[in-house]
């Protein structure tokens, strides 16, 4: 451990790994199942926690970070329980949702406080380096009430990583974010992960995931939906139908006509107008308007109705 | 000085709740130099200045907001997630957040109070208040830095345990005093400083023991919680 921290962090590679180990874990809430029998093991590399809002991606992750006990199963990293053991911070560093960083103090002071905390045995040089990490060396003497919501942010990612964790958990890392900084952040998890640490962090939105890991867990509803490779899922996602609500001049011949369609796999014809399910959106959304002006109909309104991540997640939980 | 100490120091004074502790200590040395400049007779303003208004009012509400303040204020704004992703061992996190709840306290009451004790009596009744407020002040930290784990309305706790049992029923249910914080305060005072302007029906041994094993009780209550520490789930 020691020798770890006198390296600079990211670009070295880690001394030993870590892995996180969640088996058969569920918390409830009364009658309400927040997280329900999650078993997923996180090694070296960066994984995305996936899922919509509500998922129970903070739940298990204040699990993973033992600042919550599981209602039934365990969570260790490297075979120790992260429930009420201090000891495992010394491997594991967490930057948690909620915005919470004592305003009052310089990100200098700040970082310096969590190194001390640490016990590092060079605090000063350990807080300059994590400060330079995640680029704040600008504003590093200001106090953090005056800084904007991803400057806080890149704060909190300094302190976490400031004792150089073999583990780092983030939660909504890139809310907040601007692009520039969105990409500075995605490049420093991916650096941590190609040098052996385990990353995790979670995020409601596909295409964060998409360009920081390869590795994907999908949580819907509590419970683990998907896991694996980020593009056999991203398959799955893109060949899943797509249903449109469809208003025409005459959707009865609207119908006919887009069952010939390839692309189209069921029309259905309701009061209001045609529910078409179609298997590739860009393929019939271009053949749409070639249709209709072949047979003289006019297209009216096109809608996509199932965008909801919600629909995309609960169609993963089907497939 | 510890990083906690430091932080802790840092966030009370930091916060505009702070100044909220500074009228309380002014009106008690006004009240105290107003009744000795007029002349009146210490027997008649001592208790209700010294008792009535510094060990029942003042010491309690000042060790309420500083004592519930060190961590139940970090705990509300989740600054309190920092400290405790560290590798200490939680009594490291208490005991320093229970000297600055402590120290601070015992600062703001008992320069006041060592002041009207003098003008009432002596500076005997003067140092035997700042002895005996230091003790209470530890006492209702540990009291209140507890109530800020156990409870997430500890100001509210804290204000019923002030008003109601101390303030309420030590008035009328003689009982009720055995376990009161400010009749200890008082014991002790007044077996420093013997004097007819304190009176309890407490002993001083009962007083003495009751201090300290509330102090420690609740201390190690503290550092209990502070290791099951569990994060609110936001999720909706």
């Amino acid at each position: 451990m020691t020798a770890l921290h006198t390296q600079p962090a990211a670009d070295a590679p880690a001394a030993t790994t870590s892995t996180l180990d969640l088996a058969g874990v569920s918390r409830w809430y009364g009658n309400v199942v927040a997280v329900n029998d999650v078993t997923m093991r996180l090694g070296p590399g960066v994984t995305g926690l996936l899922g919509p809002n509500g998922a129970g991606k903070t739940t298990l992750l204040h699990m993973m970070a033992g600042f919550l006990a599981p209602s039934r199963g365990a969570v260790t990293l490297d075979g120790e329980p992260t429930w009420r053991n201090p000891g495992v911070y010394r491997r594991l560093g967490l930057v948690s949702e909620r915005e919470a960083v004592h305003t009052f103090l310089s990100a200098y002071e700040f970082v310096l406080a969590s190194a001390k905390l640490h016990r590092l045995p060079d605090p000063e040089a350990a807080a300059r380096r994590a400060i330079e990490l995640v680029e704040l060396e600008g504003a590093q003497g200001r106090r953090i009430g005056t800084y904007s919501k991803g400057m806080r942010q890149r704060t909190r990612v300094a302190a976490a990583l400031v004792h150089d964790p073999q583990v780092l958990l983030l939660d909504e890392p890139f809310n907040g974010m601007d692009p520039r900084q969105r990409l500075h952040m995605m490049a420093l998890l991916h650096r941590l992960g190609d040098a052996g640490r385990t990353i995790l962090f979670s995020s409601h939105i596909l295409e964060e995931v998409e360009q920081v890991s390869g590795t994907v867990q999908v949580m819907v509803a509590g419970r683990l939906a998907a896991s694996g490779d980020y593009r056999t899922i991203r398959r799955l996602m893109t060949n899943r139908p797509h249903v449109f609500a469809v208003r025409s001049t005459d959707d009865r011949a609207l119908a006919v006509a887009l069952m010939a369609e390839s692309s189209v796999s069921g029309v259905e014809l309701g009061r209001t107008g045609l529910t078409v399910k179609a298997g590739d959106y860009g393929a019939f959304t271009r053949a749409l308007p070639r249709i209709a002006l072949r047979h003289g109909i006019r297209v009216r309104q096109l809608l996509p109705e199932d965008e909801s991540l919600e629909s995309v997640f609960s169609y993963l939980v089907e497939a | 000085m510890s990083t906690v100490t430091w932080i802790t120091a840092r966030g009370l004074f930091g916060r505009s709740r702070f100044l909220m502790l500074l009228p309380l200590p002014l009106v008690l040395i006004g009240l105290a130099v107003l009744c000795r400049s007029l002349g009146v007779d210490p027997g008649q303003w001592g208790p209700p200045v010294l008792v009535g208004l510094g060990l029942a009012v003042v010491l309690p509400v000042v060790a309420l907001i500083v004592g519930t303040g060190v961590l139940g204020a970090e705990i509300d704004d989740g600054t309190v997630v920092h400290i405790l992703t560290k590798p200490l061992p939680r009594w490291q996190i208490v005991l320093p957040k229970l000297a600055v709840a402590a120290g601070v306290s015992a600062v703001t009451v008992a320069v006041p109070l060592y002041v009207a004790g003098v003008l009432a009596d002596s500076v005997r009744l003067g140092l035997a208040l700042v002895a005996a407020s230091v003790a209470g002040a530890l006492a209702y930290s540990a009291l209140f830095l507890a109530l800020s784990l156990v409870s997430r309305r500890p100001v509210l706790l804290g204000l019923v345990y002030v008003l109601i049992w101390e303030g309420l029923l030590g008035r009328f249910v003689d009982g009720t005093k055995v376990l009161s914080v400010q009749q200890w305060v008082i014991a002790l005072a007044d077996r420093i400083a013997p004097t007819a302007l304190l009176g309890t029906t407490v002993s001083v041994p009962v007083a003495a023991v009751l201090t300290a094993l509330v102090t420690v009780g609740f201390t190690a209550l503290a550092v209990d919680r502070l290791r099951s520490f569990s994060v609110a789930g936001e999720t909706s």
